[in-house]
């Protein structure tokens, strides 16, 4: 179902489907009454009162204690029900690709090694339908980003309820993404497969990214007369204006990722992915790489390992100190996204709390893009981007948003998917009057 | 020189190769042929039978006479054997030896398209059935690689062409260089090979899977059967010679153990017992191997050490793969052990030279030494009909044997001589010349110390004078010594050149000194050589890791026993009417549930307090491709009704674990979905650590895949397909030409079998034909992939026209735009709980899909069909509740009652209830809830899957790991030969995997 070696293209997808109509401006000021707010911090606030006003969280507080001040709109919340951050998507190609098997819809990968001028975000297509499917989960925000290649490209992190990408841009070009060789490869090609065993080139893979950061050093700091637009999009990583994203899984390669990031003095780094990170937490910490987890729906990498080794991960990173966030690159990612919450679910079943789940998904999702002053949290002066669900958001059960606001826009719930359901619910209805 | 022998070859040599009959027209004939005497010999004379002091008198290529009291004839050529050993030399009966092979066709794939015809006329219809090719016809006698075989002791090989499932016959012929294919022959034709391997020479695409290979086989044996009593208007040579092959030793080439009793079901099935060849890896099933009856051709063969000094690479080498380079020289003990017939074959061998080694190493393991020996002599002589000949040292049989420095299975025993049909070849003199010593040496009126030692064979001469030693080459040719002496004065760079002869305890002879002088010398014997024997290289047997079942981690020390099990206070998900019981208790007992109720007491139950947990009913999936061996899709054609994934089950799997550890009980393992008519399934219980066949179901009702859409119609292929169809319309004819010919089919036999008179010709029994006949018949069911609307549609109509039912569509994607429908013709659908967006026929897939079908009265089950979702069905069960908002009950019911129901089986499982299986599932909580933990799974009511455990059985693997790691770093020291760190890889199958290589 999943895995195409090359796709058919042509197909036009219909230009009768309809998208959710963003949402405008707020101009009228909110007070959400009732219901417990999860503030994405690690901790709750029972009978919660939050303002809104401008599009910014005016204060989260305990409603028993406040009186409620006067607002345009007045929601009154269960008290069984919960008020979240927007959930965040990191490494997302939401908007990328339409449709995996029509290589016609398909904008995720640039042709080339090494690409940190690659910019996803003028690809990004703010109509998705499958970014539709996404909001009524509560995920609100994500991170769209390139793939392929040796350095991809740079991601821009986006809120999802956009005319386009322009209007969608939460923080532009924020990070360069370097998929870091691996130490095992499979030999042989893919209608006569070898094993899997160790990668011969590894070392040269290391020095070919070695050579391509020395000269983009040299070429910064040198007077950049003679204009190299590769080299010039590398500006910033060791500022810290921008971030390195190294896509890694195995130990050794995290390892070799660190001593890179000492060498060069890369002032932010991310690591992505991270399978084996749990293994180099303490120097993870001191160095303070943060981890982009991968999808923790997963099977272990391995046959000798636990089997719910992909659901203890996040606890493990979280238990030593490594600031973790979730995301789900893989097979069908996209579609997926609206699972997001419940991947942070599974972490709390394995060893976390259900708190310390939903940090992974908001504050420090937020911390490791570099949008905390913004989002991530229900706190004071932050972005009112969040939701209100009936219950538990973690819980698929019981994960139903009834409201969302992105900057303090009460956005659309519904999607395509909705329509079908409603027109195919009155088919039958209608056939049986 | 070599002009000379060049030529002395062509003057001389050819004449011997002629045969008695033969014109003679290049001189006389020689009528007189001396015998031989070897005398003073130890003989195996047969495995068990030693004698000692023994004779054994030659005539040609026979033996005349063997034992102790032999008058030998005056004029004879003796040759005295005193202290060395005589066995009969080796017999290889799957070799491929002299075999010529084309290079490989490639398959398809990349630029090139597969095939679906055949490239040969007046054939089989498939390539990949060659029983035509006759190895005799296609052999060279290769005196280079005959000479290898003689040295690790083979005097007889069968030789044939692994190639092709039916790959044709071997023949049996002698490593004999001095004569001709006229002598060498014993038989030429003696075996019929089998593989389940397509040919490597054809790029016809069918088969494409290991069942694929295994339904083709199965319906020649019907086909040749038909072939024979004359029912086929026209000449298949193919079936022709396979009729005339089925006299000869079958011989299948299964290789893993899982595929060993593959074949075995096979042969039973038509009853030929086939000589089966292995390898080594049988132990790991042991009791299914014994089951067999067969006799196993077991490779030498085992895997080197693996490197693990570094230890990030070390970390991907899996358990399975370290305790298999421990265990795998046990094999042979442990297949003598239980009684197993078995012989040895040098063909898997990366290098053919560690033949011996290997041989005493499984000896070394426990190997008996005398099944070592018959393996090698008497039981593949016996199956090839030849005692009389071959095997064993009698009067009369060929004479065939090796002659070693003493006991065989001693690593410092050497072979000395090879003797093939009374052919005799030294590989390491041992009547010879014996010059080791010390000796006075005399030239130009200088003395030297000369020393010559190593073996006698291939000596090494030292010389010194004065402590200072000279640099010397030594030449040895009996008697014959030449010594090349770099000289020590460093003005006169040069060489001293001896060569003498021996004789009378001195060498004589000339030295060309430096200067070019050519004087004599002599060399007299001082001391002769104190033989110092070779110290025996002890073999270091370590301690052998348990075998688990399977043999792979979280594999089990012994298989699972069933239990009597009391569940007190649990909540009980009965998924009947009942609904949900809280604080109530379930025993179960002999594998079914006997009460549920309050305050059962279960006098000798092992009680388990489940208060504040929840039982449910085993997770039942519907769609699933684990535990499958070699392929998940036959697409090779676009019907493959005739195989059947019952063939295939791969009770090794970890992902059987895995699914266990989501509390899944049961599996539909579906053939994929590259063609509309697919492959039949089988219906599994995932009994971790049981064999195959006691995990197949085989009381269910019996299902077949049908597939729609892109992929039967290969709409993502990047080459574009080449097969019918290639659009949705043609899927439905796909469908009509087969029901078609189906029911001309049926009609066909009807009629045959009801008249009286058998004259008439009986038709053709075609597995695939047979199959859609059950399914007309309502005897087989169909869950068919299917996604829009409009070929779900189409599907049911024809089923409608055929006056059958569609059982179920898998995945219906676009089910809810058509359920009123589904519920009419009443069909189920089992779906994804969200997938969507991957291909363009699933833009349309929401997932209030379930909840849909389920409103209009559509039986609904939530399915996988991956490895990964398997394990959270829980979880896809619960998204129906967010989408949709079917009642929890409901959605529970979705993957355990509903797809019982489905598949037929709901008498037996899918809820709990009186009299049920005890396929249960012990929750922490609602297994609803993302929260949920599976805390025991179990079936037929033995535990399978234990929380509790877990970290133990985790903690064990690490030791095991750790155990491992050590013995093979030791082995390294010690001087193994090390392989780099290779990772295991676990297939994961989808409905559209191709290209398996299996």
């Amino acid at each position: 179902m999943k895995k195409y070696t090359l796709y058919i293209s042509l197909v036009l997808v219909s230009l009768s489907w309809g998208q959710q109509t963003p949402a405008a401006k707020q101009n009228q000021s909110i007070l959400i009454i009732g219901g417990t707010a999860h503030i994405g911090n690690g901790t709750t606030q029972e009978h919660s009162m939050i303002s809104i006003i401008d599009g910014k969280i005016q204060y989260v507080v305990d409603g028993r204690l406040a009186k409620p001040a006067k607002h345009d709109v007045v929601i009154t919340v269960n008290e069984n029900h919960h008020i979240y951050p927007g959930f965040i998507a990191p490494n997302s190609t939401l908007g990328l690709v339409e449709i995996d098997a029509v290589k016609a819809s398909d904008d995720v990968r640039e042709m080339g090694e090494m690409n940190p001028h690659i910019r996803s975000i003028i690809a990004y297509n703010a109509e998705s339908l499958i970014t539709e499917t996404t909001r009524p989960n509560g995920v609100l925000l994500a991170q769209i980003t390139p793939r392929g290649g040796r350095i991809s490209g740079t991601s821009s992190v986006v809120q999802l309820d956009a005319w386009n990408w322009e209007d969608a841009v939460v923080k532009a070009d924020e990070g360069i993404h370097l998929n870091w060789p691996r130490s095992y490869v499979r030999t042989g090609w893919w209608a006569e497969p070898g094993g899997i065993e160790a990668n011969k080139e590894y070392e040269n893979q290391i020095k070919a990214i070695q050579d391509f950061f020395s000269l983009s050093s040299n070429y910064l700091s040198g007077d950049r007369k003679n204009k190299d637009i590769s080299l010039e999009a590398m500006n910033g990583l060791q500022a810290g204006t921008k971030k390195l994203y190294v896509h890694a899984d195995g130990e050794k390669e995290i390892r070799d990722a660190l001593l890179f990031k000492q060498k060069n003095k890369i002032a932010k780094m991310v690591i992505v992915g991270g399978y084996y990170a749990f293994k180099v937490a303490d120097d993870l910490k001191q160095n303070q790489v943060s981890v982009l987890l991968k999808r923790v729906h997963d099977l272990p990498l391995l046959e000798d390992e636990d089997v719910n080794l992909p659901y203890k991960n996040a606890a493990l990173l979280v238990k030593k100190g490594v600031l973790t966030a979730l995301q789900n690159q893989g097979d069908m990612e996209r579609m997926q996204t609206r699972n997001l919450p419940f991947y942070a679910g599974t972490c709390a079943a394995w060893g976390l709390t259900k708190e310390e789940a939903l940090q992974l998904i908001t504050s420090n999702a937020a911390e490791i893009l570099g949008i905390s002053e913004n989002y991530g949290t229900l706190e004071h002066n932050k972005s009112a981007t969040l939701f209100i669900s009936e219950g538990d958001a973690l819980d698929m059960k019981t994960n139903k948003v009834t409201h969302a606001f992105i900057d303090g826009r009460g956005i659309s719930l519904d999607s395509r998917q909705d329509e079908l359901y409603e027109r195919y619910k009155g088919k039958f209805e209608q056939q049986k009057k | 020189m070599r002009n000379f022998i060049h030529v002395f070859f062509i003057l001389f040599v050819i004449p011997i190769f002629a045969q008695d009959y033969f014109p003679k027209n290049d001189g006389v004939r020689q009528n007189f042929k001396s015998q031989i005497a070897i005398t003073n010999a130890t003989v195996y004379v047969s495995p068990t039978q030693k004698v000692e002091k023994a004779t054994i008198l030659l005539e040609g290529d026979r033996i005349l006479d063997i034992g102790t009291n032999i008058t030998i004839p005056k004029n004879v050529t003796v040759i005295d054997a005193s202290g060395k050993t005589i066995y009969p030399s080796f017999i290889d009966l799957y070799s491929e030896f002299g075999i010529s092979k084309a290079p490989a066709t490639p398959r398809g794939g990349g630029m090139n398209t597969p095939s679906y015809e055949p490239s040969r006329q007046g054939y089989y219809w498939n390539d990949h059935i060659k029983p035509e090719y006759q190895a005799f016809e296609n052999v060279t006698y290769d005196a280079k690689s005959a000479a290898g075989l003689r040295e690790i002791g083979f005097g007889t090989v069968v030789s044939h062409n692994s190639d092709g499932i039916i790959a044709g016959t071997g023949l049996l012929w002698t490593l004999n260089d001095a004569n001709n294919n006229a002598t060498r022959i014993l038989n030429q034709k003696v075996s019929q090979h089998f593989t389940f391997r397509r040919s490597r020479n054809s790029r016809q695409a069918y088969p494409s899977s290991l069942m694929g290979s295994m339904a083709l086989l199965r319906q020649v044996y019907h086909d040749a059967e038909w072939y024979e009593k004359g029912n086929s208007k026209t000449v298949d040579l193919s079936l022709d010679a396979f009729n005339q092959n089925k006299k000869l030793l079958q011989i299948f080439n299964a290789g893993d153990k899982l595929n060993a009793l593959r074949a075995a079901t096979i042969g039973k099935e038509f009853g030929v017992n086939y000589l089966i060849k292995g390898s080594g890896n049988e132990f790991e099933r042991i009791e299914e191997i014994k089951k067999t009856g067969a006799t196993y051709i077991i490779p030498l063969e085992f895997p080197e050490a693996y490197d693990v000094s570094n230890s990030f690479l070390a970390y991907q080498v899996s358990l399975t793969d370290m305790k298999f380079w421990n265990q795998a020289p046990f094999n042979l003990k442990i297949l003598a052990e239980n009684n197993i017939n078995f012989i040895l074959t040098a063909s898997d061998l990366k290098n053919q030279k560690e033949f011996l080694t290997q041989l005493r190493k499984a000896v070394a393991y426990g190997l008996p030494k005398e099944k070592a020996l018959a393996a090698l002599t008497t039981i593949p002589a016996q199956l090839l009909n030849q005692s009389a000949n071959l095997g064993s040292l009698k009067k009369g049989s060929l004479a065939n044997f090796i002659i070693t420095s003493g006991d065989l299975f001693e690593s410092k025993t050497i072979l000395h001589e090879n003797w093939v049909q009374g052919n005799r070849t030294i590989l390491s003199k041992f009547d010879g010349l014996d010059s080791r010593g010390t000796y006075d040496l005399v030239v130009n009126q200088i003395n030297y110390e000369l020393k010559i030692e190593g073996e006698a064979s291939k000596p090494e001469a030292k010389i010194t004078k004065d402590s200072i030693s000279f640099d010397t080459k030594t030449q040895f040719n009996d008697p014959w010594i030449n010594l090349l002496v770099k000289s020590k004065d460093s003005t006169a760079k040069g060489y001293m050149r001896l060569n003498g002869v021996f004789d009378n305890a001195a060498f004589k002879g000339t030295a060309t000194l430096e200067d070019g002088r050519v004087i004599p010398w002599t060399a007299q014997l001082k001391e002769p050589n104190k033989v110092k024997e070779k110290p025996t290289e002890e073999i270091v047997v370590p301690e052998m890791v348990p075998i688990a079942y399977p043999n792979v981690a979280f594999g089990n020390k012994e298989k699972p026993k069933q239990e009597t099990l009391l569940f007190k206070n649990a909540t009980v998900w009965t998924g009947e009417s009942e609904g949900i019981l809280k604080e109530t208790d379930v025993l179960i007992q002999n594998g079914k549930i006997i009460r549920i109720g309050k305050n059962i007491s279960g006098a000798n139950a092992k009680t388990i307090d489940a208060t504040g947990k929840h039982l449910t009913a085993g997770i039942i999936d519907e769609h699933s491709h684990i535990a499958i061996s070699s392929g998940v899709n036959e697409g090779g054609q676009n019907s493959s009704a005739e195989v059947t994934i019952e063939d295939v089950i791969n009770s090794e799997d970890i992902n059987i674990y895995r699914n266990l550890s989501g509390g899944v009980t049961s599996a539909n393992l579906l053939h994929g979905s590259a063609n509309p008519i697919g492959g039949r399934a089988a219906f599994i219980k995932l009994k971790w650590g049981y064999s195959p066949e006691e995990m197949l179901v085989k009381e269910a009702p019996k299902y077949i895949k049908f597939a729609l859409g892109e992929n039967v119609k290969q709409s993502n292929w990047g080459t574009g397909g080449s097969r019918f169809p290639q659009s949705r319309m043609g899927v439905e004819q796909v469908y009509e030409d087969y029901f078609t010919q189906a029911l001309a089919y049926e009609k066909e036999w009807k009629t045959y079998n009801a008249s009286k008179s058998k004259t008439k010709i009986k038709p053709r029994y075609d597995i695939e034909m047979e199959v859609l006949v059950e399914i007309l018949n309502k005897k087989r069911f169909i869950t068919c992939h299917s996604y829009v609307q409009s070929e779900i549609n189409m599907l049911m109509k024809l089923a409608d026209r055929y006056q059958f039912k569609i059982q179920t569509f898998t995945h219906i994607l676009e089910g809810y735009k058509v359920a009123d429908k589904m519920a009419a013709h009443g069909v189920g659908g089992s779906t994804f709980s969200d997938w969507w967006g991957y291909k363009f026929e699933v833009k349309d897939a929401i997932p209030h899909n379930a909840a849909l079908m389920q409103g209009e009265g559509v039986l609904v089950s939530i399915n996988s069909d991956d490895a990964e979702m398997s394990r959270r069905l829980n979880q896809e069960a619960a998204k129906t509740v967010k989408y949709g908002n079917v009642s929890e009950e409901e959605a529970w019911n979705f993957v355990t009652l509903n797809p019982a129901r489905l598949l037929q089986v709901d008498n037996r499982l899918g809820s709990i209830k009186v009299g049920k299986d005890a396929d249960v599932v012990l929750w922490s909580e609602s297994p609803l809830s993302i929260y949920a933990k599976v805390e025991k799974t179990i079936i037929d009511g033995i535990v399978f899957y234990d929380l509790e455990q877990s970290e133990a059985i985790i903690e064990n693997i690490q030791k095991e790991r750790n155990l491992m790691i050590n013995q093979l770093l030791d082995a390294k020291n010690k001087g193994s030969k090390t392989q780099t760190p290779k990772r295991r890889e676990v297939k994961h199958y989808h409905c559209d995997t191709l290209l398996e290589e299996f």
